[in-house]
Order: structure tokens, then C-alpha cells, then sequence
């Protein structure tokens, strides 16, 4: 039988057996907008495509039959991991921000620590859709101008004000290509998601 | 990367999710997270007729330690579909999970604390 594992992909597919926890990140935004590069600069281990099978009731204007046709979609979540140390673990998702995704949602929300969000400068207005899904599940973000070469760069406060963003939410800028950079704006959100917490227990 | 086993083939999958599941949509299990961290538990699958997705996930996590996410990447298997198989494991013995949703059961303060640690050490 074949192995499981890719051939090429050595042992470290397998997480240390001392590892205890498990913690996960959302990184979200607009098509094209680099998740998949994030991820991957951050993760450990080769990036993996997994994909979530959904069947939902054909309640479509055109389904003039009325027969409760099922239509399936399928829907890739890219991700990778991250030791951070000999008991803990974490995890990044790539995540689509369409709205039609919401059961995806559901369960990728389900324990997540919180999400990033990446913004094109460009096309910030095609992140209006994911920041409001990420307020519908109560999902506690912060927001990364990812960098692009040759890109326009626009005052942080005029994106801020433009997103319309809370003055507590992090907006930091990074490049997803780059290690060092990927990690702060992780950081970021952390520390972010620290300020909350001991607001929550005070 | 052409070479990779493990490369998604463009061919339409033979098999669809539900004859693998046979027609389960959910799991018997509760509390399966994308990063429940799932392992092989020492036993003797003889006794139980395994299908060949389950021979597979089986097989994996006998390698060591992985995640939900994982096991359903590595297999190409929709996560529903890997969620359901692990269950079944899990009734029969074969496979555990270290925590069913393992970031619920640390104080979240200290939980992000040690995120941040561990960030900052990269």
C-alpha cells in the first residue's frame, strides 16, 4: 500500500509528541489578497488544501419545481502550523470571506483565538464583506495592509477611518512574503486579543 | 512538485463523500474540532471491517500526532468526511484525540500569553 504521507515530505509532517495544545488563527480577506502567501511564509510544514463538502437545499428562485433540489459546493481552506513550543501548537486558516460560505464559517470560527485580516490598500472595499462576517460570528480581529510592490501607500488613519474600524482594533501593516514581518502583525492581533481578555475578566 | 503522491489529480473523484460515510452527514461524536489533535490508539484493527479511507486515516495517524485539518489534507478527504471516519475510530478503540476542542480547556489569558511567547521566539 501506498504511505499516507508524500514520500518527499519527511518526518516532521507529524507534530512532537509533546505537544498538548492546540490554538487556532483565522487569517481572512478578498480574493488575491495574499492569504495563501501568509500562511505559507508562517507555516512549518507544507501548506495543506482541505475542503469542506456543503450540501444545501436548492432554494433557488429558478428551482421552479419546488422539489427541495440539493445543490453541493465545495469550499478550499489553505492552512498551516506553527509549533510555538513543546506543548503548543497553532494553527493558521485561510479563509474565504464569502458570505455563502457561513456553515464554513460556523466551524472554522468554532475555538478560534481570533483573525487577521489582510487588506489590498487598492481594494479595501472588497473587505467590507469579511470584517462584517467576522462581527456577525464575534470573532475579534485585527487588520494588516499587506504591502504590495509599487502600491499606492495610503495614510494608515485614512484606511482606518475608511474601513471604519473601532479605535481599540490593531491596523499594522506587513509584507506576506516576509517571516519577520507576518510575525508582528500576529503579534499584533495577540497582544490585541490579550487587551480584550483582561478587559472580559475585569 | 509534479512528482508529489500527494498532488490533488484533476480527475473527478470516483467515490462521493456519502458512499463513503455511508450516507452519514455527521459524526457520532460531538466536539471534533478542525485542531483536534487526533492519535492512534496500540490495538489490533482485525477485528473490525475497515473501508479503505478509514485503512488509510488509520495508517496516517499511526505515524504520530496530527490534526483534523491534517488528517482530512493529507488524505484529500473532506473535513466531514474525515470527521465521520474518526468518530467511527473512536467508537471502535483505534484513535483518541489528546482534547475535543483543546484551546477551550487553558485559561484563555494564559493560552495567549503563551501564543505571544512562542511568536516572539521565531
Amino acid at each position: 500500500m501506498d504511505s499516507p504521507v508524500s514520500s518527499g515530505a519527511g518526518t516532521d509532517v507529524y507534530l512532537a509528541d509533546s505537544v498538548k495544545v492546540a490554538a487556532k488563527i483565522l487569517v481572512v480577506g478578498h480574493f488575491a489578497v495574499g492569504k495563501t502567501t501568509f500562511v505559507g511564509t508562517m507555516s512549518e510544514i507544507r501548506p495543506l488544501t482541505t475542503e469542506e463538502t456543503m450540501t444545501q437545499a436548492g432554494a433557488h428562485i429558478d428551482d421552479l419545481t419546488g422539489a427541495g433540489r440539493k445543490t453541493t459546493t465545495t469550499v478550499a481552506l489553505d492552512f498551516g502550523r506553527l509549533t510555538l513550543s513543546d506543548r503548543l501548537v497553532l494553527y493558521l486558516f485561510g479563509t474565504p470571506g464569502q458570505q455563502r460560505f457561513a456553515q464554513v464559517w460556523k466551524d472554522m470560527t468554532l475555538g478560534a483565538l481570533g483573525a487577521l485580516v489582510l487588506i489590498d490598500p487598492e481594494r479595501f472595499d472588497q473587505s467590507f464583506d469579511v470584517i462584517g462576517l467576522l462581527e456577525e460570528y464575534d470573532v475579534p480581529y485585527a487588520v494588516a495592509i499587506n504591502r504590495f510592490d509599487g502600491g499606492v501607500e495610503h495614510p494608515l488613519e485614512k484606511l482606518r477611518a475608511a474601513l471604519d474600524l473601532l479605535p481599540d482594533t490593531p491596523l499594522v501593516t506587513c509584507d506576506a512574503r516576509d517571516r519577520a514581518s507576518s510575525t508582528e502583525a500576529l503579534m499584533a492581533l495577540v497582544r490585541y486579543l490579550q487587551l480584550r481578555a483582561s478587559k472580559e475578566l475585569a | 512538485m509534479t512528482n508529489d503522491p500527494t498532488a490533488k489529480s484533476d480527475a473527478p473523484d470516483l467515490v462521493r463523500p456519502y458512499v463513503i460515510t455511508r450516507g452519514r452527514g455527521h459524526p457520532t461524536r460531538e466536539g471534533l474540532d478542525l485542531v483536534s489533535l487526533v492519535i492512534a490508539l496500540p490495538g489490533d484493527e482485525s477485528p473490525h471491517i475497515l473501508d479503505p479511507e478509514s485503512t488509510r486515516l488509520l495508517a496516517l495517524c499511526r505515524g504520530g500526532i496530527l490534526s483534523v485539518a491534517e488528517v482530512a489534507g493529507h488524505l484529500q478527504l473532506p473535513i466531514g468526511v474525515v470527521k465521520v471516519l474518526l468518530s467511527d475510530l473512536m467508537d471502535t478503540g483505534l484513535v483518541a484525540t489528546r482534547r475535543p476542542i483543546p484551546s477551550a480547556e487553558l485559561p484563555k489569558t494564559q493560552l495567549l500569553q503563551e501564543v505571544l511567547d512562542g511568536l516572539a521566539r521565531l
